[in-house]
């Protein structure tokens, strides 16, 4: 403001507003837009391994705030705050032992979250996100890939994180065995926003 | 009279048997494994076997009837009445059809369930329908209800046969058993 204040003080006032319009112009979008999340289009799951075969499954309930500009992704924010106890394996009873202390101690950890700390420009037009994943109380560096796709009004935003779930104590004790529920376990993700 | 008329080939013999292993094998890890309560690594790995069973079964079921129809059955004892004829037809026709529907039932029960079969953990065999939350209690009843009707068939099957054997004497046991 000092600057422009003595620069247009010579100036027509005319001239003074347009330029203060135009640098407000020129300012707005360089401000990263928060976006407003389709939840119902998002989701939010898993695939894991037990003995060999591949099962997918979900969570149901998340929230995901995504701070994002197009031209400046550097400036870009994502956080996904998970709720634990909605995970669904599709039948109720495992659903519940999921819940357990052995596994996401639900009760005791309730949310499981992503906090991005970072987002590049990657290659193929994709973002390398960093950031600090939460799960059952323990936190680890998470580093993955993000596409993000403009289809029309709305942006998608998709990725895939593998994760080693005991290093996130995710499966104690006789579960520790990854020859029964494999160690590698990959969250995949799809939020669509609009602008 | 040929004697290799009177009784089933050898391939016959070693399928119905091997069939009959599996089966009352699979049974046993069913109804076990469904009693387990909550979720255990022995109950994954039951869940496991009892699949690979049923697709082994599935492909034996091929077979035995691949077999059957290039290798006639042997013509019933003599003196057989004639609904005993009729009743033994029925009861074999039925126990085909279930080795088949038994394990199709399943396999779609466990996909409706979003668990794909890895066959022996080693092959991954083909997901035909998607997880689906409204199908799968449906799958669900429809295996248990075939199950019900296998394990009566299998009863009756058996009881017909020691009736043979023992009532009738008319060597129907020997049909079926290896051996020359």
């Amino acid at each position: 403001m000092q600057l422009f204040s003595s620069v247009s003080r010579s100036l027509p006032r005319r001239l003074q507003l347009g330029m203060a319009v135009a640098a407000a112009c020129i300012a707005l979008p360089a401000l990263a837009a928060v976006l407003k999340v389709d939840a119902a289009k998002s989701n939010v799951g898993i695939v894991f391994k037990q003995l060999n075969v591949p099962v997918d499954a979900k969570f149901k309930k998340f929230n995901a705030a995504i701070d994002y500009d197009a031209a400046k992704p550097e400036a870009s924010k994502a956080t996904v705050d998970i709720d634990v106890a909605s995970f669904d394996l599709g039948d109720p009873e495992y659903n519940k032992e999921v819940a357990k202390k052995e596994w996401f101690n639900a009760a005791q950890f309730p949310k499981a979250s992503f906090v991005s700390t970072g987002m590049k420009a990657g290659a193929n037009g994709r973002l390398d996100v960093t950031g600090r994943l939460t799960i059952k109380g323990k936190t680890m560096d998470a580093s993955f890939p993000l596409t993000v796709k403009k289809e029309g009004s709305i942006q998608v935003f998709e990725g895939s994180l593998p994760i080693k779930r005991l290093a996130f104590n995710i499966g104690e004790g006789e579960w520790k065995d990854t020859s029964m529920v494999a160690d590698e376990v990959v969250i995949k993700f799809r939020v669509v926003a609009a602008q | 009279m040929a004697q290799a008329a009177e009784r089933y080939t050898n391939t016959a013999i070693l399928l119905h048997w091997l069939v009959a292993i599996l089966i009352i094998c699979g049974f046993c890890l069913g109804v076990t494994m469904v009693n387990i309560p909550g979720l255990t690594p022995t109950k994954l790995k039951y869940f496991s076997w009892h699949k690979w069973i049923g697709v082994t079964v599935l492909g034996l079921a091929c077979l035995r009837l691949l077999w059957r129809l290039s290798h006639p059955a042997p013509p019933h004892p003599a003196g057989m009445s004639d609904w005993n004829i009729k009743a033994a037809n029925a009861m074999h026709v039925l126990l085909y059809i279930l080795i088949f529907a038994v394990p199709v039932s399943g396999y779609f029960y466990s996909l409706a369930a979003g668990v794909p079969v890895v066959y022996l953990g080693l092959f991954p065999l083909p997901v035909l329908i998607e997880r689906n939350d409204e199908l799968k209690p449906i799958l669900k009843l429809v295996h248990y209800c075939l199950n019900v009707t296998l394990l009566a068939a299998v009863i009756l099957h058996v009881l017909g046969a020691l009736k043979h054997h023992f009532i009738d004497q008319d060597g129907i046991f020997k049909r079926m058993m290896p051996g020359k």
